[in-house]
């Protein structure tokens, strides 16, 4: 029986289903903190869930608005400040997964959160770095998830803010204690993985209902296929219901305040 | 050895015209009411760090005391743009500002490096990133013992810095609970410092549940303490008072526009007393 659900609840379902047990997240505000709440919330228990404000093993009940919301504070196993959360937690290379957002993405999976247009005469000015350009670089692998379109899904980013594999696809090559990069991409349409030898974004999973067709559209480079490309599986009862329930506690502790 | 003072007189003695200040607090502990006094003292030319300038220094933008912003990640948080940054930075007003953007681990590096005493930071850092073209303060160094190309930024030592915590004692001693953020690191990089709080205790070390390890900022290491009750909203002071989203909210209505800014600004900074 197929249940009644939204690409945006199918795209957080399947980020979610990127963590597992046994993984040490550090999580980005908004969809990663989202799709990471919900694995800890459903499959997987023990995720560890770290925030860039210094919170450590963090449990929180509804979802913060921003990296440092008390909530984050209150249920983490402990605070540390944010030097030692960047210098030993990161760098220190005790992060398995960072999960991020991003406002642009290129075919090698490079990310633009700095601005659209020419750096010194910007058409739009974006907030920044933040703590993006070390987690992809210091995690051990990064997944990305984002909302599928052509502002969005690039050829080439307008700026780098933060490595994926480079404009050419080598910027990893030979650089010394560096993560493995972007491993997916999980978007409301399909999941992208990484081609093994250019490192060029590649559709491996397409959500159902969605076509070949939808994805090109919504890709501003001509995007390629896994030849054996899946189905990626429906979200569950269970999943839908844990989701909504979080997202209506957050909605009611947000309005309240 | 801190010494207690009045908000206005603080920031009137410690501000100057020009000044180099950071107005610390990782999303937590924001000084808000410290910002407004900077506001409703005029200064002008300032140059602001913050990692996350929020809505502080949006306002602290808009109303022209900025000359240069030195920052990681400039928007309202869960929300979207911060309107009067990039209202300076893409069309120049109230007048152009000079921006000088980092990675949150290179500012929170650069902080540490200025609490140490050192020239700078050593960070592995900015691999495959386009900010150091973009911006001067951003080099990479080769380790003496490895070989390994490391990024290197100036450490930041302000001429004051400006942090809210939730107490201080008779001894100025001050006590920061929660996210503690790059507060204590801002108040050791800086040559002069102010400290706001929610209360002032006896002393700290009698409260109940006083911990050894708790984060305590020495008062003989402070400059000037202020009480600022409140003085964190919007932002929220752990054990205090909670965030006030729906203030980060409405804010994105209020930045967007030059004329309603002024007002929000006039009503609830400009002419609401020393304590707003």
């Amino acid at each position: 029986m197929s249940l009644d659900y939204t690409s945006a609840e199918m795209m957080t379902v399947t980020a979610a289903r990127a963590l597992e047990n046994g993984m040490t997240c550090f999580v980005g505000i908004g969809l990663p903190s989202e799709a990471a709440n919900l694995a800890r919330l459903t499959h997987a228990p023990e995720v560890v869930l770290i925030y860039e404000s210094g919170t450590l093993q963090t449990k929180p009940d509804v979802l913060p608005l921003s990296i440092g919301d008390g909530e984050l504070a209150e249920s983490a196993l402990t605070t540390v400040s944010v030097p030692e959360m960047f210098r030993y937690w990161l760098q220190g290379g005790k992060i398995s997964v960072g999960f991020l957002g991003t406002a642009q993405i290129d075919r090698y999976a490079n990310l633009n959160t700095t601005l659209i247009g020419d750096y010194h005469d910007p058409k739009v000015r974006l907030p920044g770095g933040g703590g993006a350009p070390e987690i992809a670089t210091n995690a051990g692998e990064v997944f990305i998830t984002l909302k599928h379109s052509k502002r969005a899904f690039v050829k080439d980013v307008d700026f780098v803010t933060t490595l994926g594999f480079g404009r050419d696809g080598k910027g990893r090559d030979g650089v010394p204690h560096i993560g493995r990069g972007p491993t997916r991409v999980i978007t409301d349409l399909c999941v992208m993985k990484p081609d093994a030898e250019t490192k060029e974004l590649v559709v491996v999973s397409l959500h159902p209902g969605v076509t070949r067709e939808d994805v090109c559209d919504a890709t501003g480079w001509e995007i390629r296929f896994a030849e054996s490309l899946e189905s990626t599986p429906e979200p569950s009862a269970r999943e839908l219901e844990i989701l909504r329930e979080l997202k209506d506690r957050t909605a009611r502790a947000h309005a309240g305040q | 050895m801190a010494e207690f003072l009045s908000l206005h007189d603080a920031v009137a003695r410690y501000v100057e015209d020009g000044a180099t200040v950071a107005m610390e607090g990782f999303t937590h502990l924001i000084p808000f009411a410290a910002g407004h006094e900077v506001i409703r003292q005029g200064k002008r030319d300032l140059t602001l760090i913050r990692m996350t300038p929020d809505l502080v220094y949006d306002q602290l933008i808009g109303a022209g005391c900025a000359k240069t912003v030195i920052f990681s990640w400039g928007g309202n948080p869960g929300v979207g743009s911060l309107h009067r940054l990039r209202d300076a930075v893409e069309k120049g007003w109230p007048h152009k500002v000079e921006i000088l953007e980092h990675s949150h681990a290179a500012m929170a590096c650069a902080f540490e490096a200025g609490a140490a005493g050192l020239p700078l930071a050593v960070l592995r850092g900015y691999v495959g990133s386009e900010l150091p073209n973009v911006n001067d303060q951003i080099k990479f160094i080769e380790c003496p013992f490895t070989g390994e190309r490391l990024a290197a930024v100036p450490a930041v030592r302000p001429d004051v810095s400006i942090v809210h915590a939730q107490k201080a004692d008779r001894a100025g001693n001050v006590l920061v609970e929660g996210i503690v953020g790059v507060q204590k690191e801002a108040v050791l990089a800086a040559k002069q410092s102010i400290v706001t709080v929610e209360e002032i205790v006896d002393d700290l070390t009698t409260l109940p549940d006083y911990h050894p390890n708790a984060c305590i900022i020495p008062g003989w290491a402070i400059d000037a303490i202020a009480v600022a009750e409140k003085g964190s909203l919007p932002s929220y002071a752990h054990g205090h008072y909670p965030r006030d989203n729906a203030f980060y909210k409405d804010w994105d209505g209020i930045a967007r526009d030059r004329e309603a800014f002024t007002q929000w600004l006039d009503d609830n900074v400009m002419n609401a007393g020393e304590n707003a």
